[in-house]
C-alpha cells in the first residue's frame, strides 16, 4: 500500500474546516463510490453480454454447458504413458494422463535446470576466463531465442537425423534409439518393492534423527560424535537389505523389434526428449543468470569475515556464501519454475500429450471449448498455487536464519 | 542448512570474493608479451585446477570449432546446387537459404511486390532505432519531433503493407506473414499492453477496494495461465463469445490475446517501480497542491519508468520471442514460415539451415534490446536490483 491511497482525505479534512462544503459530486468519498460503481456496473455488463452470447451460440449448435463429457469414452491416441491411459478410457482420464505427462516433464527439468543453470553460474563466475566466456556465450545464445524455436529444432534433430525404426543404433544390448524414440530394458520388480521402500522410509527417518542428534551433540560439546556416517549408510545398504529378505526378485522387460517399431521395454518419445531438452537449455540460461545475481548479492565482508576465521574456501561457499545467496535467489527462482511449468505447454506444437495437446484434441473431438479451456485454466493456476506456496515454505525456512 | 548445494566443480571456490581481476596485476613499465604472459598467468593458468580446466575447454572448441567451421563454410553448398548436391557434400545448404530466403522472411506476400515490406521492416526499424537515441528523447524539443514524425510514419507503413494507395497493389492482410508479422505483432502488442499496464499498475494502488480487487485478480489470472491458453481462447473462445453476426480478424485475435498477456507482466514491473519511490515523493507531490493524476503524470510514473528500464526491457524481449507462439494458431510469423520452408519439397528434410537463419534474426533483435538496456541502466544509475 502506498501513500497514494490517502489522497483524497486531504481536501476532506481541509473542506471541513471552511464554512460551505464543495458540491456533492466533488466530495471524495461521493466520487470514490461512484467510480467503483461504474466498474462493477460496467464489468457486470460486459461479462452478461459475453456469457450470453456464448449461450446463444452454444443453443444453436446444440450444446450444453457443463462437465458430464468427462465421463465419456475419449478418442484421443496417447502412447505409454505414466498414468496409464489408452484410448476407450473416459476423457477425464485423458485429462488426468495429460497432467501428470505435464507435470512430469516439468518436474525432470526443474531438476535439470537446477543443475546445468548452478554449473553455469560458477563457470561464468570463474577466475578461469575462458571458461566464463564459454558460460556467458551460452547464456547469451540460448536466452535470446525463443523456446518454441528450440523446442521445433531438437524435434526436428530427433526425427530427421535419427536412422529408421529398422536401422536403429543399438549402443548397448537391448537399447535402440531411432526417430520412433528411445527404447530401454525396463527393470520390473517382481516382490519385495513395498519391503524395500518400508526400509527406505525407515532408514530415512532414523538418518534424521541421528542427524538431529549430532547437530545437538556438536552445540553441546563441540564435537558431532563418532557416528556421522551411520545415517548414510542406513539409507544405502537398508533398502537392497530388505529387498533381498523380501524374497525379492528384478526382472528385464526387454524391447525387441516388432514390425515397424518396438515391443516392451521403456519407451522415451522423441517429442519427450526434445521438449526436456529445449526447456532445460533455454531456462538453464535464465536460472544461471539469477543464481549469479544471488551469489555476487552476498555482501564481500561476509566472506572476508569467514575467511580471516580461518575458514576453508570450500567451507566458507557452503555455510557462508550459499545460505545467503539463497535468500536472494529463490523468490525470482519460483517465478521462474513456474513460467518453466507453464511453457512446458508449447508441447503442443510437437505433439507431446501434455494437458494443453489433450484439451486442444478433446475440444476438436467434442466440440466442448469452453469446459476445456477451464479445465486448462483451472490446471495451471493450481499448479502455479502449489508451486508457489511450496517455496515460500521453502523460503521462510531459510529466510529465517536472519537474526 | 543448505549444504546440499555442492562445492563448486573445480579446487577453488569461483564465489570467492572479488569478480576476477580481468585487468591483470597492477601496472609495472612492461612489454606487451609480458603482460600478456602475466594476464594469462592470472586468468588462465591460475594453480593446477585453473590450468587443466582451461585445457578441457581448449580441448572441447578443438573438437566442436572445426567440426563447424567444416560444416558451415568448407563443406558447405552455395548456390546454384539442388539438395542431392547438399546431400553429398554432407555440410551447409546454403543453397536452400538461397533459394527460400525471401518465402522466410516475407511469407505468401507476393514476391513481386517483396520490396514493400522490406522497405517497411528497415523503415521501422530505423525509425526505432531512432527514437531509441538518448539524446533525442531525452529533450523536450526532441519528443515533440518524435511524436511529430511517428503517427505519419506509421500511415505510411501501413499504406506499404496494405497498397490501394499512390498505384500500390493491394496486398490483404492474410498474406502477411514472416518478419513483418513478427515485427507487427510484438511491437504493436508491447505498446498498448505498456498503456494497458499503467492503467493496471495504478489501479493495484489504488485505494478504492473494487478497483483493487479487479486489478490484483486480472492481473494474477493473466500470470497463472500460460501464454499459449490465451492464443487458444482468443482463436476457439472468443468466436463463441461474439454474436454470430461478428467476426474478428485472427491477427487481432492473436494481437488481443499478446496485448491481455503481456500487460499483466508489465504492470507487475510497474507496480516494482512504484513500490521503490519514496514516500517523500507522494507526499510532496500532494503538498504542491497536485491532483491524483497530476502527481502521478508528473512526479511519480517519470521517475518509475526511468527506473523499471530493465525489467521492462526484459519482458519487451520475451514478447518479442513469444510472438512464435502464434504458429500453434497457425499463424505464419517468422518461425511459422521457417517451419514452412523445411517441408519444402526442392528441399526437402532440411531443418537446421532455415532455423539457423531466423535464429540468427532472433538473437541480433533480442541482444540489441538487451545491449541498449544496460547501456541506459548505466547512464542513468539505475542498478535492476528490484525485479
Amino acid at each position: 500500500m502506498s501513500t497514494a491511497v490517502r489522497r483524497d482525505r486531504l481536501p476532506a479534512e481541509a473542506s471541513a474546516a471552511a464554512p460551505a462544503l464543495p458540491a456533492f459530486w466533488r466530495r471524495p468519498r461521493p466520487r470514490r463510490l461512484f467510480w467503483q460503481f461504474l466498474l462493477i456496473v460496467l464489468l457486470t455488463a460486459a461479462l452478461g453480454w459475453l456469457a450470453g452470447n456464448v449461450q446463444s451460440n452454444l443453443e444453436r449448435s446444440r450444446l450444453a454447458f457443463g462437465f458430464d463429457f468427462l465421463d465419456d469414452a475419449s478418442k484421443f491416441f496417447m502412447g505409454p504413458n505414466p498414468y496409464g491411459y489408452a484410448p476407450g478410457d473416459t476423457v477425464l482420464d485423458a485429462f488426468l494422463a495429460g497432467i501428470v505427462n505435464t507435470i512430469r516433464v516439468s518436474a525432470l527439468s526443474i531438476v535439470l535446470t537446477t543443475v546445468l543453470g548452478t554449473l553455469l553460474a560458477l563457470m561464468r563466475l570463474s577466475r578461469n576466463w575462458l571458461v566464463a566466456q564459454v558460460a556467458w556465450l551460452y547464456v547469451e545464445t540460448m536466452r535470446n531465442i525463443p523456446l518454441l524455436l528450440q523446442i521445433l529444432f531438437w524435434h526436428a534433430i530427433l526425427t530427421h537425423l535419427l536412422p529408421n525404426a529398422r536401422e536403429a543404433w543399438k549402443p548397448a544390448d537391448d537399447v535402440y534409439l531411432s526417430r520412433k524414440g528411445l527404447y530401454l530394458p525396463d527393470l520390473v520388480v517382481e516382490q519385495g518393492l513395498t519391503a524395500a521402500l518400508l526400509a527406505l522410509l525407515g532408514a530415512g527417518i532414523a538418518a534424521w534423527l541421528l542427524r538431529r542428534h549430532a547437530i545437538r551433540r556438536r552445540e553441546r560439546v563441540g564435537h558431532p560424535g563418532r557416528l556421522r556416517w551411520l545415517g548414510p549408510a542406513l539409507i544405502v545398504l537398508l533398502p537392497p537389505l530388505a529387498f533381498l529378505a523380501a524374497g525379492g526378485s528384478l526382472g528385464l522387460d526387454r524391447p525387441s523389434a516388432r514390425g515397424l517399431g518396438f515391443e516392451g521395454g521403456r519407451w522415451v518419445s522423441p517429442e519427450f526428449v526434445a521438449l526436456l531438452f529445449a526447456l532445460t537449455i533455454y531456462q538453464s540460461a535464465f536460472a544461471a543468470e539469477t543464481i549469479r545475481s544471488g551469489i555476487l548479492g552476498v555482501r564481500k565482508g561476509q566472506i572476508e569475515a569467514a575467511r580471516s576465521l580461518g575458514l576453508k574456501p570450500s567451507l566458507v561457499f557452503r555455510k557462508i556464501v550459499m545460505p545467503q545467496a539463497l535468500r536472494i535467489i529463490v523468490p525470482p527462482l519460483t517465478s521462474q519454475y513456474l513460467s518453466l511449468t507453464k511453457q512446458s505447454s508449447l508441447a503442443v506444437a510437437i505433439g507431446y500429450p501434455d494437458v494443453v495437446r489433450v484439451s486442444v484434441a478433446i475440444t476438436s473431438d467434442t466440440g466442448r471449448a469452453v469446459e476445456c479451456i477451464a479445465i486448462i485454466m483451472a490446471v495451471y493456476l493450481t499448479l502455479s498455487l502449489l508451486t508457489s506456496l511450496a517455496m515460500s515454505v521453502f523460503n521462510r525456512r531459510i529466510a529465517f536464519v536472519e537474526k | 542448512m543448505p549444504a546440499t548445494f555442492p562445492p563448486p566443480a573445480h579446487g577453488r571456490p569461483p564465489t570467492l570474493p572479488n569478480p576476477p581481476d580481468r585487468a591483470g596485476p597492477p601496472r609495472v613499465e612492461r612489454t606487451l608479451v609480458q603482460r600478456n604472459l602475466a594476464w594469462a598467468r592470472a586468468n588462465l593458468f591460475a594453480g593446477p585446477w585453473n590450468t587443466l580446466l582451461t585445457l578441457l575447454v581448449v580441448l572441447l572448441l578443438l573438437w566442436t570449432v572445426p567440426a563447424l567451421l567444416d560444416w558451415a563454410v568448407l563443406d558447405a553448398t552455395m548456390a546454384p546446387a539442388d539438395i542431392a548436391l547438399c546431400m553429398e557434400r554432407g555440410g551447409a545448404c546454403w543453397a536452400m537459404l538461397q533459394d527460400t530466403w525471401r518465402m522466410i522472411l516475407f511469407g505468401p506476400y507476393p514476391p513481386a511486390e517483396h520490396w514493400r515490406p522490406a522497405l517497411a521492416v528497415s523503415l521501422f526499424a530505423s525509425l526505432v532505432v531512432a527514437s531509441l537515441v538518448p539524446a533525442l528523447w531525452a529533450r523536450a524539443g526532441g519528443r515533440r519531433l518524435l511524436l511529430a514524425v511517428w503517427p505519419p510514419a506509421l500511415l505510411v507503413l501501413v499504406a506499404l503493407m496494405h497498397g490501394g494507395v499512390a498505384g500500390l497493389a493491394v496486398v490483404e492482410t492474410r498474406l502477411w506473414g514472416g518478419l513483418p508479422l513478427t515485427v507487427i505483432l510484438a511491437s504493436v502488442g508491447i505498446a498498448f499492453a505498456f498503456l494497458l499496464s499503467l492503467a493496471l499498475a495504478l489501479g493495484r494502488q489504488s485505494s478504492m477496494p473494487v478497483v483493487r480487487i479487479v486489478c490484483i485478480a486480472y492481473i494474477e489470472l493473466m500470470r497463472g495461465v500460460p501464454l499459449i491458453t490465451l492464443l487458444l481462447m482468443a482463436s476457439i473462445l472468443l468466436p463463441l463469445t461474439l454474436p454470430p453476426d461478428v467476426t474478428i480478424h485472427p491477427y487481432l485475435r492473436a494481437q488481443l490475446a499478446f496485448i491481455l498477456f503481456f500487460a499483466a507482466y508489465m504492470a507487475e514491473a510497474v507496480r516494482g517501480g512504484l513500490q521503490a519511490i519514496p514516500k517523500g515523493q507522494y507526499a510532496a507531490a500532494k503538498a504542491m497542491g497536485l491532483s491524483y493524476w497530476q502527481s502521478m503524470t508528473r512526479v511519480i510514473l517519470p521517475q518509475v519508468l526511468r527506473m523499471i528500464i530493465p525489467s521492462m526491457v526484459n519482458i519487451f524481449i520475451s514478447a518479442f520471442k513469444d510472438t512464435s507462439l502464434v504458429i500453434v494458431i497457425s499463424m505464419l510469423d517468422l518461425l511459422g514460415t521457417a517451419k514452412a520452408a523445411t517441408s519444402n519439397p526442392d528441399w526437402w528434410g532440411l531443418f537446421i539451415e532455415p532455423f539457423t537463419f531466423i535464429s540468427a534474426i532472433y538473437l541480433v533483435v533480442c541482444s540489441a534490446m538487451s545491449w541498449y538496456s544496460r547501456l541506459l541502466e548505466r547512464r542513468y544509475g539505475t542498478a535492476g536490483a528490484h525485479d
